[in-house]
């Protein structure tokens, strides 16, 4: 059952490992994997902890329904306190770690303390063993996974791992899984890096039953086909994610040059129909895969094809390569994204926040407030990509003066370079924002600005919102499972209704990530795909656990609640710029300057936010301060938190 | 008896690799989610992005068949499939170390030998494969298949080698 997978409390100063059941009374309140991942973070990580000490829980975890027949169950989700932010840290990942993990007898590892010397887990049929990680020290990400292998002579370890970056402590450095599967955001890797901890590795063989195997069979069938007849699934089956680039590029909804424009001029070589060419001429006509159980298949297969690196095997580029080695710098080559997306791949380093960060010492250096003296001589402007592809590798390996500031993230190296570079850092508590640009499109802007782990599309991101969807469309969808009668807007430039939008897909991107299903398999790129109706039923017929979608939803509140809880107690205030639920100036000040009609000209109205902001605090049961009512807190059950009861 | 031509059609080149085919092989057959008891499994090269299908072939003159010492192993000409007798076998994996394809294991749980038994004529990993990298076809119909893909790359190679030629 995966209701009887495990929670494990490892200590790697002591080599202590506890293992314990996980009660259902616990399950029912957060269910698993992400939601309890933030019940055991608010629990286990001391108040004001250092996010590099020793005292700084790792918590790895399996989605409550990983490796049942819940399509695309797959994910494996990872929190701490991130060293990026200083708030909370939270990365979730696909690839088939989180099964293995799961078929190991665990769903849930809370690990904690520092290792005396490089060490790796071994978790396997219901037990978990420190090992020697002497010899993959300096290893990139699936060096060290087949290394792993060979020394445990077994093909079928699945295993998570940190790269040179996490070892070297970027802040920004990722757990990583198969070629390209990586937990990228809020420097997970580093929080390894700093417990001298290089992977954990699974292998397992452990029945998970299935309450209801047939039914469980028939309804799976069903969820497949709901969710592959959706044209935007069929598509990212085609071109992968890339597929968003062209139409958001033309239209104009693209950070260009770190902010200063909102389109990529010249970038045919980028298009995802000439991604999928290369994909084509390098791999095979069959080139896309995916990750386990997924019969969407999003990524790409691919190698370099030209370049010093030229022949290389990877996978992707995801959308978020393409923003961070073409838009944000500037740069349109295929060579330079694809080998972008190689070179983070292999070093374990989150390629969002590392093209953002190169970006935006590109506009510093075009502004002087960055001198060919601090980047060592490097001509550090945009659309010079040997001069980005340099950067990524100094920032792995901390090399120069630039490269190691750039390494501790947005806010620290603001500080470090000062004259004002802060003013040009396109972050939200502390992390960098997608390539995304929100100044046409306020629900998307409060969106970024609220996201329990900082700038971030993945937590409560209306996407739809883009697609001016009918009224009645909108209400069918945001009128459940919880009645809305407020107002809603098929417009994008909108400001009424989008609190309510933030609101309801915040709660939709926590369900999933608690039951560890792909947010692709629900309300984010289409609007057909399965929802609180149809996961109370796929829970159902898995485990036996009976949930209405009005409880589910609940259950979805109360864990988006205990992550808030845990960023005010760390010091989210209201409106503070690196701390806060706000977003920089700029996104007020400097209207966009390309695009189509309805985004040219646009930027976000600060009266028009605040309001926004105020309903959003609303809904969730805040005061005006961001703080959560005495009565939000006892109709959530967590007026008692911390109850440590786990 | 009515004799099934019908056989499991592998296609590798078009395998994503997601092992949905073995997921659903366990929980059909077990009422489990667990690769190990899987009648297919999907070999990976994950380095090279190769991911291969294997199951049983079904051979005609099967060597787990021929190896059997107590004849647990017999071919069904109806369902087109190499079955086992669980009331005669006595586990002693003869079989398992005579197939050629690795398609016989053994269930360390249940202590027994086990292979594809093609769903009784619906097979789930056909059923739930979306990229046709595993199909349920008639025999005969494999190879006119694989003629027609070679022939088109003959011909697709000799319209090319005409513009080469032209253009010199």
């Amino acid at each position: 059952m995966a209701l009887d997978r495990k929670i494990a409390y490892v200590n790697l100063t002591t080599g202590d490992i506890e293992i314990k059941p996980i009660p259902l009374s616990i399950r029912k309140r957060f269910l698993g994997g992400r939601g309890l991942d933030a019940y055991l973070l608010y629990n286990h990580a001391p108040k004001g902890v250092d996010p590099m000490s020793p005292d700084n829980p790792l918590i790895i975890s399996a989605g409550l329904l990983v490796a049942t027949c819940a399509s695309a169950s797959a994910r494996t989700h990872v929190m701490a306190k991130s060293p990026l932010t200083g708030l909370l840290g939270s990365t979730n990942m696909g690839g088939f770690f989180a099964p293995e993990l799961a078929w190991a007898g665990f769903h849930h590892l809370v690990v904690t303390g520092k290792a005396k010397k490089p060490s790796y887990l071994f978790v396997h049929d219901g037990t978990i063993e420190i090992l020697d990680a002497s010899d993959l020290w300096g290893k990139t990400t699936t060096e060290t996974q087949w290394a792993i292998r060979e020394a445990l002579g077994d093909d079928e370890i699945k295993s998570l791992v940190i790269g040179p970056a996490g070892e070297n402590l970027v802040r920004f450095a990722n757990v990583m899984t198969g070629i390209k599967n990586s937990g990228g955001r809020t420097g997970m890797g580093c929080v390894m890096g700093a417990k001298n901890l290089k992977a954990v590795a699974a292998r397992g063989t452990m029945d998970i039953k299935i309450a209801h195997p047939m039914e469980a069979l028939e309804f799976n069938k069903r969820f497949i086909d709901q969710i592959t007849s959706a044209k935007v699934n069929q598509t990212q089956g085609t071109l992968g994610t890339p597929f968003i680039w062209g139409a958001t590029n033309c239209w104009g909804g693209l950070r260009t040059r770190n902010f200063q424009y909102n389109q990529l001029e010249y970038a045919d070589d980028i298009e995802p129909e000439h991604l999928d060419e290369i994909a084509t001429e390098t791999i095979g006509p069959h080139h896309m895969t995916g990750c386990f159980g997924c019969q969407v298949h999003c990524r790409a297969q691919y190698r370099i094809p030209s370049g010093p690196y030229a022949g290389r095997y990877d996978e992707g580029p995801e959308y978020t390569s393409l923003g961070a080695f073409g838009a944000e710098p500037g740069c349109t080559s295929a060579e330079t994204v694809l080998t972008g997306n190689h070179l983070v791949n292999q070093f374990g380093m989150d390629n969002l926040e590392t093209g953002s960060m190169i970006s935006w010492a590109m506009e510093l250096f075009e502004e002087g407030i960055l001198s060919e003296k601090d980047t060592d001589g490097l001509d550090l402007r945009f659309g010079n990509d040997a001069a980005l592809l340099e950067m990524v590798e100094r920032i792995c390996y901390r090399k120069g003066w630039l490269g190691d500031v750039l390494a501790d993230g947005g806010i620290p190296a603001a500080e470090k370079i000062g004259k004002g570079a802060f003013d040009y850092l396109i972050q939200v508590k502390g992390m960098n924002n997608l390539h995304s640009d929100e100044r046409a499109t306020p629900a998307l802007a409060l969106n970024i600005a609220t996201a329990s782990r900082g700038s971030d599309h993945l937590r409560s991101r209306p996407a739809i919102d883009l697609y001016h969807l009918p009224e009645e469309v909108l209400r069918k969808i945001y009128g459940t499972p919880i009645p809305y009668k407020g107002p809603l807007s098929s417009e994008h430039t909108a400001y009424e209704g989008k609190a309510w939008m933030v609101f309801w897909q915040e709660n939709c991107y926590m369900a999933v990530d608690c039951l560890g299903i792909c947010k692709y398999h629900t309300t984010f790129l289409g609007a057909t795909l399965p929802n609180f109706e149809d996961w109370p039923k796929a829970i159902y017929y898995n485990t036996g656990l009976e949930f209405s979608p009005e409880e589910l939803w609940t259950i979805a509140e109360r864990c988006n609640m205990i992550e808030r809880m845990y960023n005010l107690r760390e010091g989210l205030t209201r409106n503070d710029l690196k701390k806060g639920d706000t977003l920089n100036h700029r996104y007020f000040d400097e209207p966009c300057k390309k695009g189509a009609p309805d985004v040219i000209g646009m930027s976000i109205d600060r009266e028009k936010f605040e309001k926004m902001l105020n309903e959003f605090y609303e809904y969730k049961g805040l005061d005006k301060n961001g703080r959560p009512k005495a009565a939000t807190l006892k109709r959530l059950g967590l007026e008692k938190e911390p109850s440590r009861l786990l | 008896m009515e004799t099934s031509g019908k056989v499991l059609m592998i296609d590798y080149e078009k395998c994503t690799g997601c092992r949905l085919c073995e997921l659903v092989c366990a929980v059909k057959h077990d009422g489990v989610s667990n690769p190990m008891r899987s009648r297919i499994r999907i070999m990976k090269w994950e380095s090279e992005g190769v991911y291969i299908p294997m199951s049983c072939q079904q051979c005609e003159d099967a060597p787990c068949m021929k190896g059997c010492p107590v004849n647990a192993i017999s071919l069904n000409t109806a369902l087109g499939r190499v079955e086992i007798d669980y009331d005669t076998c006595i586990g002693c994996r003869t079989c398992v170390a005579v197939c050629p394809f690795g398609a016989m294991s053994f269930n360390t749980l249940d202590r027994k030998v086990f292979k594809c038994d093609l769903c009784d004529g619906d097979p789930q990993c056909v059923r739930f494969c979306e990229v046709n990298a595993v199909s349920y076809v008639d025999a005969g119909d494999i190879s006119l298949k694989k003629k027609k893909t070679a022939a088109h790359r003959l011909s697709v190679a000799g319209k090319e080698a005409a513009t080469l030629q032209a253009a010199q």
